[in-house]
């Protein structure tokens, strides 16, 4: 962990933080020290300093451990600096069956990373991950918070450069399916309404 | 009551507790690592399955399941031993077996089980995991690849010991066990996680690689490190005492022990008085045990009973103490004294010296005020049982003097007498609160009592007590917590000045004005020794310290570890230590010194054996024949209301690592104090 800053939440969060600190009862204050860390890890682009556990820990009137074990134990904190776009590929079976391994080498040639590393410039930093739950859109990446589904090399290429330009590419099927509905068109109850 | 029913063996239990402690009940024992019966249930090593009727036609984790009635508990089946074969097996799969170099080896919880549950090969072809070992202190020895994540070490540090700094972080394969950035872990009792380890993790950072079980002869002793009387067990190997465990004795240190009392054992080895020195041209030479005789009797001959005085240290044992009183006795002497830090603590009657509530009895108070005294480095098993009866119940806490972090909540009310006042005439909100508590209780530490003003401030503390109701039939809430491990023993025998004896300010005033030639110092390093002037000093001891490096003859006694002794604790409980070590050199065991000294000078002392010295003691108080019992002491008059000055109420501990002479000649304790006393040069997690 680099520990180079001091951290203090905004006015606005600060409200947030009691607005969720006052959803539990008197003195199980500490039950909001995930969606705490997620304000924190927000605030301080994607990932948690020790800083910022320690204010969180502070609010929480929690050991600084016990904030750090939850910190390390959720794969959706990251206890070490992150790209500006935070690119998890996932890579398990149905993803991999429909192509994740091409997807990987795409990300390295557009983002010059290999897994687990943050470009240079800060732009991306590229992870593999277990099944993110969207099998039926496979094979399919999160970067950020959104999901990017039905990738080809060819289309997340297209993702990846929109996002290195700084511009903010569409998000969900990038085959244009809505949803996960069959991606050739209805099967059934197609009839539905005809009458 | 339920009954349950214990491979075939109908028994009766209590309501309310787990199938494993059912089975420990009826006899049957239950392997486990991450269960202990002192810290809450984490039910995580899985190792305790039982089969249980009626429930899920699978194994059950024993630890974590209570009984119901008409429970069918079955602990030697099949599927019970299949089931812990597994888990044995797949705790196995990341253990490095490396129990050939491993200071865990012979004393492991998971060796004996492997044995009992093992297989003879692993069937787990893949890689094992390797962890980074952590630094947690200059007493907690890592390896952390051997760790089975059960998490004592966690619970320990969170809920006895109230520091939470340790963790698990991480999870499954890659979960690791560590303190907050690998910083020290910061408690007086930290190395009681090496005990709780069932596996090689977490080992004695100053014992390692030092010696196997088997090679130990181990003794059942007492500590004398504070007031408490610890039990100890004592392991030996020939003349070396290599390390102090804790025993079990429930009512004063449960199975737990202070890291002072652990591991100051190395200074046994170091600085000791090995034979005798006598002080030739004002430098010491080495002499025998004869030249120093003649030297004392030389010199106490042309001496007069009443210039001569006696002062007892903080750890001697009540035999060489009832010897000396005797001796001096012999010699017309009444200046005797047991407080070398002039604590104003009355002779009588007993519950004016005692902690009465006894120490296990702390733990049911529900108000506590403490007065100075910092109870985390002058008995940390103290705080245990006040930490305890804080988790437990409603416990409220305040304190008169140093405002100093106990793990639990504490109201500092001030810092000196004014507010003590303040509480005995009930003007401060929180002598209320007293009132209130069925079970309150008051602690008076050293710190404010060995001051000019110290019977004051006892007699306020009683006050304190009357007027808040804290002396009833069954509990008596007025506690002087002793930070010397013979005191209570010594004024129990009475080491105390005789009528027209002169106290230890009164010996010293003396010493400097020439009305006193002659000072027998019994271990007593405790206090300014410049303020001996130019009086003849023999110093009888163990470690050449204060006292020694003044005296004109030094005789060399025992330590604790190398003599059977009686001690007192702070409670009143009479307690044997006994001898797990020849003393070094010529040194011998200190009442046979006084006794054979009686020879020489005419002392006229008549007990030749040990047993003997122990009969003087009862004759002297009955309470030395009832060993091992805190004898309630009847509550009577005592203390002197007077003026109390407006000094503060300090600790008399200042460094909590270094408070004898055998803690000041201990490595282990100096690189404690460099560690967390001092906290000079600043320590990364990559040391150690």
């Amino acid at each position: 962990m680099s520990d180079i800053e001091t951290f203090e939440f905004s006015e606005a969060d600060k409200a947030r933080c009691d607005e969720i600190v006052a959803r539990y009862p008197e003195g199980r204050q500490q039950s909001g020290v995930i969606p705490l860390l997620d304000l924190a890890q927000r605030a301080c682009g994607g990932w948690l300093p020790t800083a910022a556990i320690e204010h969180v820990a502070d609010r929480l009137d929690m050991p600084n451990i016990r904030v750090l074990e939850v910190a390390s134990f959720y794969s959706m904190f990251n206890l070490k600096p992150v790209g500006k776009n935070f690119v998890q590929l996932c890579r398990t079976t149905p993803c991999w069956l429909c192509g994740s391994d091409d997807l990987r080498q795409v990300a390295a040639e557009v983002t010059g990373c290999g897994l687990g590393e943050t470009s240079g410039d800060g732009v991306f930093t590229v992870v593999e991950v277990e099944c993110l739950g969207a099998c039926c859109n496979a094979p399919m990446v999160q970067i950020n918070d959104d999901y990017y589904e039905d990738l080809t090399a060819d289309n997340f290429r297209t993702v990846l450069e929109a996002l290195k330009r700084g511009e903010t590419p569409d998000v969900g099927s990038q085959t244009g399916r809505t949803g996960s509905e069959p991606a050739d068109g209805l099967t059934s109850l197609t009839g539905l309404g005809a009458d | 009551m339920p009954k349950v029913t214990v491979d075939g063996t109908e028994i009766e239990v209590p309501a309310g507790i787990t199938v494993l402690q059912a089975c420990e009940m009826a006899g049957t024992e239950i392997p486990r690592f991450c269960y202990h019966e002192r810290l809450s249930i984490a039910g995580n090593c899985r190792m305790c399955l039982v089969e249980v009727s009626p429930g899920p036609p699978k194994p059950a984790a024993s630890c974590a399941l209570p009984v119901g009635e008409g429970m069918e508990i079955k602990t030697d089946t099949e599927m019970v031993r299949k089931a812990r074969n597994g888990v044995m097996e797949f705790l196995l799969i990341n253990h490095p077996l490396d129990c050939p170099i491993c200071d865990q080896g012979g004393e492991c919880d998971l060796q004996d089980q492997a044995m009992a549950y093992g297989f003879d090969h692993s069937r787990f072809e893949e890689n094992k995991r390797a962890v980074k070992d952590k630094y947690m202190g200059p007493l907690v020895k890592t390896i952390m690849t051997r760790c089975i994540h059960c998490t004592r070490c966690v619970r320990f540090a969170t809920e006895i010991a109230g520091v939470p700094e340790l963790g698990m972080l991480g999870r499954g394969e890659h979960a690791e066990i560590t303190t907050y950035l690998e910083k020290s872990l910061e408690s007086e009792l930290s190395a009681n996680v090496i005990d709780l380890c069932p596996v090689g993790a977490l080992t004695s950072k100053p014992y390692a690689f030092v010696s196997r079980p088997w090679e130990l002869v181990t003794t059942e002793s007492i500590d004398v490190m504070d007031a408490l009387g610890s039990a100890i067990r004592v392991d030996s190997r020939q003349t070396e005492v290599l390390r102090v465990l804790p025993r079990l004795n429930e009512d004063v240190n449960e199975e737990w022990i202070a890291d002072k009392s652990r591991y100051a054992v190395d200074g046994l080895a170091r600085q000791r008085l090995d034979r005798p020195y006598l002080r030739v041209d004002g430098k010491l030479r080495e002499a025998s045990w004869q030249e120093a005789f003649a030297a004392i009797g030389e010199r106490v001959k042309e001496t007069k009973g009443e210039r001569i005085a006696a002062i007892a240290g903080d750890q001697c044992d009540a035999e060489a103490m009832i010897a000396l009183k005797d001796l001096m006795g012999a010699l017309g002497s009444a200046n005797i004294d047991c407080r070398q830090d002039g604590a104003k603590l009355p002779t009588t009657p007993r519950a004016g010296y005692l902690l009465n509530s006894t120490i296990a009895g702390l733990e049911t108070v529900d108000a506590v005020l403490l007065v100075g005294t910092n109870l985390r480095w002058e008995a940390p098993l103290i705080n245990t049982r006040l930490r305890k009866a804080w988790l437990q119940g409603d416990m409220r806490a305040a304190a008169i003097g140093p405002d100093v972090d106990l793990t639990y909540p504490v109201e500092n009310l001030g810092t000196g007498p004014d507010t003590l006042a303040a509480v005995a005439d009930g003007s401060n909100a929180f002598a209320d609160v007293l009132k209130i508590a069925e079970r309150a209780a008051i602690i008076v530490g050293m710190g404010a009592l060995a001051r000019p003003d110290g019977a004051s401030i006892l007699a306020a503390a009683r006050t304190i007590a009357d007027n808040c109701g804290m002396v009833q039939d069954d509990w008596n809430g007025f506690n002087v917590l002793h930070t010397a491990a013979s005191r209570v023993g010594a004024l129990d025998l009475g080491f105390v000045p005789g009528a027209g004896g002169r106290d230890v300010e009164n010996i010293l005033a003396g010493a400097i004005a020439g009305d006193i030639d002659v000072v027998y110092l019994l271990a007593a390093d405790e206090f300014d020794t410049t303020r001996l002037g130019n009086a003849f000093v023999i110093y009888q001891g163990h470690h050449g310290d204060a006292g020694a490096h003044r005296a004109d003859v030094i005789l060399p006694g025992s330590a604790y570890t190398e003599k059977n002794g009686t001690y007192v604790n702070t409670e009143g409980r009479v307690q044997l230590a006994r001898q797990a070590a020849q003393p070094p050199g010529d040194a011998r065991e200190d009442w046979a010194i006084v006794r054979a000294l009686s020879d020489v000078i005419g002392g006229g002392l008549n007990f030749n054996t040990l047993g003997d010295v122990r009969s003087r003691l009862v004759e002297v108080n009955p309470l030395f024949d009832q060993v091992g019992e805190a004898v309630p002491a009847q509550w009577a008059p005592f203390g002197e209301p007077g003026p109390m000055s407006s000094e503060i109420l300090a600790s008399p501990v200042s460094n909590y690592y270094m408070t004898c002479p055998i803690s000041r000649a201990s490595e282990t304790m100096a690189e404690c104090s460099r560690e967390f006393v001092r906290n000079d040069g600043a320590r990364t997690g990559t040391d150690g």
